[in-house]
């Protein structure tokens, strides 16, 4: 047997990989249904918060800015693995599926927040100032004025950091999530076996690609002729 | 507060932190009038002007315009500055709009037309400054001497009893200026009542009713524009007035 016959037959092994697909289908559904929460979940609250801070209220903005800092410095997995095995002690007692999604949430919304802050901020003020001369409200203004060229800004780092945290659905193999790294993982050990690893791999390049050229199309779609 | 002014600005004092910009000005504008405010930079002309919408908030002092006292807290600011147009140096259009869209906003929003009715009157005021063919453009796409006129568009649609313009031209390539000035006459003609910080002097000469010169957070002289600019009183309109002309 050649070295790429045995390569093939390690990490491509058809007959593994028939019979652990559905496990790893299974996984790819879990995923999308994380992925879709945390997206969801984590940039409506981060633009909530970046909504908030426009209002320049000082104490809250103290602790928004708190908030997001602690969310951006802490590492994904510490934050899954103290809601799984921490919370309970204080009461609540998350599932696996439910601590991945609010840490990643938060982490998400951590991050886009800022993203959505300095789209925000980087809008010159005569825009604000034309545009409440000509009696729109505050609110009329950032939603009318501000926000649609603030999103055009935010939305190359916006889907860099979605896809990325999104990722991070693997990280709930920890708290025995049965998502696409979990299934392949298990089916690993049980068949001795990689090939479900590659499934599990080609399972996220399938998921992610689209996502990625959405982002690619969103982007030509907001940007205005200059 | 009675008052037959339709902008009558007292004792405006305005602090920015440490620094005392406007040190008590009074400020009385007849409607039909064209008031042209010069004097050299950091005169406090600009603050004075963006103070009259409250896009600046004086420190002290009182504001009526139109009856409306700007001040006041119960006074619905927003409703407030519909009356007042505002045309700003860097024009300030919004670039994810056509001309059309930027004229429109303040309508739909603000004035609450639908949207044809909008559209209508948007296409009105553009054709008034000469840019109905250019509805479709986003500003990208325009001169700088037709954004601003844009810009003018965008405030005249909401039919305010008073323009103010803060350096409406200082950003423009000179021989974009005039279409610019062409509007601001057509306006003046039409009985607008307009507060202009601007240093086109020969427009001053031509279209304005009075000018006042600006020094150091006071009003330091005012009058006809013949006056001002031949025969000023004091020696330091004397000697802004003789700088400007030299060039």
């Amino acid at each position: 047997m050649s070295g790429w016959d045995k390569f093939v037959e390690t990490f491509f092994n058809a007959k593994v990989m028939v019979k652990y697909l559905p496990d790893i289908l299974s996984g790819v559904v879990v995923t999308i249904e994380l992925a879709l929460l945390i997206v969801v979940t984590g940039l409506g609250a981060g633009l909530a918060l970046a909504l908030l801070r426009s209002l320049a209220i000082r104490p809250l903005n103290w602790l928004i800015v708190f908030t997001v800092d602690l969310f951006r410095s802490l590492p994904p997995l510490v934050i899954i693995v103290l809601m799984y095995f921490g919370l309970p002690y204080a009461g609540p007692a998350p599932s696996g599926f439910v601590s991945t999604w609010l840490s990643l949430a938060f982490v998400l919304m951590a991050f886009s927040e800022e993203i959505f802050w300095a789209g925000i901020t980087s809008i010159p003020k005569g825009q604000w100032e034309a545009a409440r001369s000509t009696g729109l409200s505050f609110g009329q203004t950032l939603f009318n004025v501000v926000l649609p060229q603030a999103f055009r800004l935010t939305i190359p780092p916006l889907t860099n950091r979605t896809i990325a945290i999104t990722k991070g659905t693997a990280l709930g193999t920890v708290v025995a999530v049965t998502e696409i790294l979990g299934q392949a993982s298990s089916a690993m050990s049980n068949s001795y076996n990689p090939s479900p690893l590659m499934m599990g791999a080609a399972a996220y390049v399938v998921l992610f690609l689209p996502v990625v050229v959405a982002a690619r199309w969103i982007e030509t779609r907001f940007a205005w002729k200059r | 507060m009675v008052t037959n002014h339709i902008v009558d600005a007292r004792a405006i004092h305005k602090h920015f932190g440490t620094l005392h910009v406007l040190k008590g000005v009074d400020l009385k504008v007849d409607e039909r009038e064209l008031v042209f405010i010069i004097g050299p930079s950091g005169s406090g002309k600009s603050t004075l002007l963006r103070c009259l919408n409250r896009l600046e908030e004086p420190s002290s002092g009182s504001i009526v315009v139109d009856g409306i006292d700007m001040l006041d807290a119960k006074t619905d600011i927003n409703h407030a500055r519909r009356r007042i147009g505002m045309v700003f140096q860097s024009f300030n259009l919004y670039p994810h709009m056509t001309a059309l869209g930027n004229v429109t906003l303040a309508l739909r929003k603000v004035a609450g037309k639908g949207r044809a009715e909008a559209e209508a009157l948007g296409r009105a005021a553009l054709e008034r400054v000469g840019l109905a063919e250019r509805a479709d453009h986003t500003p990208g796409q325009l001169s700088g001497g037709q954004q601003q006129r844009v810009a003018i568009a965008r405030s005249i649609a909401l039919e305010p009893r008073v323009m103010l313009f803060d350096e409406p031209t200082s950003a423009l390539d000179p021989e974009l200026v005039g279409s610019v000035l062409e509007v601001m006459r057509g306006l003046r003609e039409s009985g607008m009542t307009m507060i202009v910080v601007s240093h086109e002097m020969g427009f001053a000469r031509n279209a304005a009713d009075r000018v006042v010169f600006m020094d150091d957070g006071l009003i330091v002289e005012q009058g006809p524009p013949a006056a001002i600019f031949e025969n000023p009183t004091q020696e330091r309109t004397r000697a802004f007035i003789g700088q400007i002309q030299r060039h």
